[in-house]
């Protein structure tokens, strides 16, 4: 069977030196960023791009991944311990974990969250390996215009699934098309609103609009409002859950990982979806529905595991489609391309050692996560005494020396504080920073996809409808859109996440 | 959520207003070609005209039944310092080197917090910048030339 000889190839890579290091270095981080607030993945992953291109194309990539999905596992660790999500899609973890930890029971719920983490990684990173191949194999049957197509309900979806008004996510996603046309047209070589200068003929950096949308807004938002942390509980003791917490996480877990592989695939925040989706059910299904909001482990196990789960097969579009699922998986879109590795279906044939050994990576990681998590929970207990003083300056200083380092461009640095402004201003004003930088990635695919399709099909525009795959994918579009438009769905959907509040 | 007129809204909307606008003018500079072989400024004037056209529909839907978006104030020495931060390392870095720039930028940003004192943010600052010039110098050995030419002690 090919499975087996895959993953051969991609443990015997995986397995190398210096990949187990970095892989370790990668979760390492990913849980320091998961666990401390005012951080987040994307900024981190931004940050640490640069440094990642003198490696080899597999070890940068399995660094960057283990910071993606350790920052799921660590997420819910500050959740528990203090009440604040340390990523989004712990927010709904810290419900019922942090209920637990005031009466005393936090070890269970940081047990409770790290096995359930560990079982749907383990899991889900096997959906994606059976998954991976024969997607990309049908990828590669597609035309320039089913590629438009489907770029077009990757970015619909997204808003679908983000949070607050459709409209504004709908704009954001447009103006992040736009600012991707600046630089010169893939066709002609015109320079594109350069302003006459010869630096922006390449474009503007994504690791520019990463940092300043995520980084810098980031924090000048943690600094409207400067209070101190609220404190944490200081001793956690006895880790191990009960034989009767024990039953009662399986169903949770399993469930959990069930409804987060499934839901991770689809693009924009997945993984957040999913915990929402896994508590609604847990608290549905409960036969002790009174006791979720009051310490109920179910409500811990299931989110955890969904958004565990959801963090692995967030790849599968990434790795069979080239297309991104998250923030995280675009910058990681510019690390291939870095590398000279044009993200598409043809990576998994053309590469297979560089996909194979980053799947494999992920059961490493995962078992990682576990010995990280656990026993050294001392640790990142002490790491959120971190004041936020210290920790911002440190955020902006590297972010930019990092975005100089990579290519000695000023203007790169220059649009680090441009877009910090504007995603700071567009975030006060009820927009999501997440949309606008999958537009900004996937905008020039969607205009090359489209010129060239329009150029094959000799300027007829109905091959987006008589193409089976383009006309099924764009159908599925308009229904995404409707979704997002209708005030009675949209109603379901803020019921969803209205569990946040 | 309560629904009524929205300034936030409105300033969203207009945002996306003004950069499509510029967008859509700048496009009408370029050559716009036919469907079958677009030039470049087709794509961006239609893309552009989009969100300038989105832009109105927030500013509308705001006059009319916008979002309540609970709101604090803007911590305007946070925004002013760190631009500048950030600014300054990319002015600078050419001509003072990396130690210099990334002391001056750490500076600039310990000060955006409104409940730091000078000393901490010296010292704060002077270990950034050590552990900076440690991990991205002597540990990832970027080529920036330490001390600039244009810096003279």
């Amino acid at each position: 069977m090919d499975l087996f000889d895959n993953l051969v190839l991609g443990f015997s890579t995986a397995l190398l030196v210096q990949n187990v290091l970095y892989c370790f270095v990668g979760v390492l981080l990913g849980t320091a960023v998961g666990v401390l607030p005012g951080i987040g993945p994307t900024a981190t992953v931004a940050m640490l791009l640069p440094i990642t291109f003198n490696f080899e194309p597999v070890t940068a990539l399995i660094m960057l991944a283990g910071i993606y999905y350790g920052a799921q596992y660590g997420g819910s660790t500050t959740a528990i311990l203090i009440n604040l999500p340390g990523e989004s899609s712990a927010a709904v973890t810290a419900l019922d974990g942090h209920e637990m930890a005031r009466q005393g029971r936090a070890g269970p719920a940081l047990a409770a969250a790290a096995i359930g983490s560990f079982i749907a990684g383990t899991v889900a990173t096997v959906v994606l390996a059976v998954a991976a191949p024969p997607l990309a194999a049908v990828a590669l049957k597609f035309g320039p215009a089913d590629y438009f197509a489907l770029v077009l309900f990757g970015l619909i979806v997204s808003i679908a699934l983000a949070r607050g008004s459709a409209l504004k996510a709908l704009a954001m996603i447009a103006l992040g098309i736009l600012l991707g046309t600046v630089g010169q047209d893939i066709y002609t070589g015109t320079p594109r609103f350069v302003l006459g200068q010869r630096e922006l003929y390449g474009g503007i950096d994504f690791v520019s609009v990463a940092v300043g949308m995520f980084g810098i807004a980031e924090i000048l938002r943690n600094l409207e409002n400067e209070r101190d942390r609220p404190s944490v509980l200081d001793r956690v003791t006895s880790l191990w859950p009960t034989r009767e917490d024990r039953r009662r996480i399986v169903g949770p877990i399993a469930r959990g990982t069930g409804l987060g592989a499934a839901l991770g695939v689809l693009p924009g925040g997945g993984h957040v979806l999913a915990s929402f989706t896994s508590y609604a059910v847990e608290k549905r299904i409960s036969k002790r529905r009174s006791e979720f909001g009051h310490g109920a482990i179910e409500g811990v196990a299931g989110p955890e595991s969904a958004n565990n789960a959801a963090a692995q097969t967030s790849f599968i579009p990434l790795l069979t489609l080239g297309l991104p699922a998250h923030p995280v998986m675009a910058l990681m879109v510019g690390a291939f391309i870095v590398h000279g590795i044009t993200p598409g279906p043809n990576v998994i044939t053309d590469e297979p050692a560089l996909v194979w050994g980053l799947i494999a990576s992920m059961w490493i990681g995962n078992v990682l996560l576990v010995l990280l998590n656990l026993p050294l929970i001392g640790i990142w207990v002490r790491m959120l005494r971190i004041p936020y003083q210290v920790l911002f300056p440190m955020i902006v200083l590297f972010a930019v020396i990092g975005t100089y380092s990579l290519g000695s461009n000023e203007y790169d640095v220059y649009a680090i504080a441009f877009f910090g402004i504007l995603g700071y201003v567009l975030i006060k004003c009820g927009c999501e920073p997440a949309p606008l930088l999958l537009g900004f990635v996937l905008g020039p695919l969607l205009e090359e996809n489209l010129r060239r399709a329009l150029i094959i099909s000799r300027g007829d525009a109905t091959v987006f409808l008589t193409r089976p795959i383009s006309a099924t994918l764009l159908a599925l579009t308009v229904a995404a859109l409707a979704i997002a438009a209708f005030p009675a769905i949209r109603k379901r959907r803020e019921v969803v996440f209205a569990e946040e509040d | 959520m309560q629904r009524r007129r929205s300034l936030p809204d409105v300033l969203a909307g207009g945002i996306f207003v003004l950069i499509g606008g510029v967008f859509v003018v700048g496009a009408l500079g370029y050559d716009r070609g036919t469907p079958l072989r677009m030039g470049p400024g087709y794509f961006p004037l239609m893309v552009g005209a989009i969100v300038a056209v989105l832009g109105l529909a927030i500013i509308v839907k705001g006059l009319v039944a916008g979002e309540v978006i609970p709101s604090e104030a803007v911590p305007w020495r946070a925004v002013v310092l760190i631009v500048l931060a950030v600014v300054f390392f990319g002015f600078f870095i050419g001509s003072l080197g990396f130690v210099p720039t990334s002391a001056v930028t750490a500076l600039l940003t310990t000060l955006a917090s409104r409940r730091v004192r000078l000393l901490t943010a010296l010292a704060v600052s002077a270990g950034l910048t050590v552990a900076a010039t440690l991990i991205f110098v002597v540990g990832l050995q970027l080529r920036i030339p330490l001390w600039g030419p244009g810096f003279v002690f």
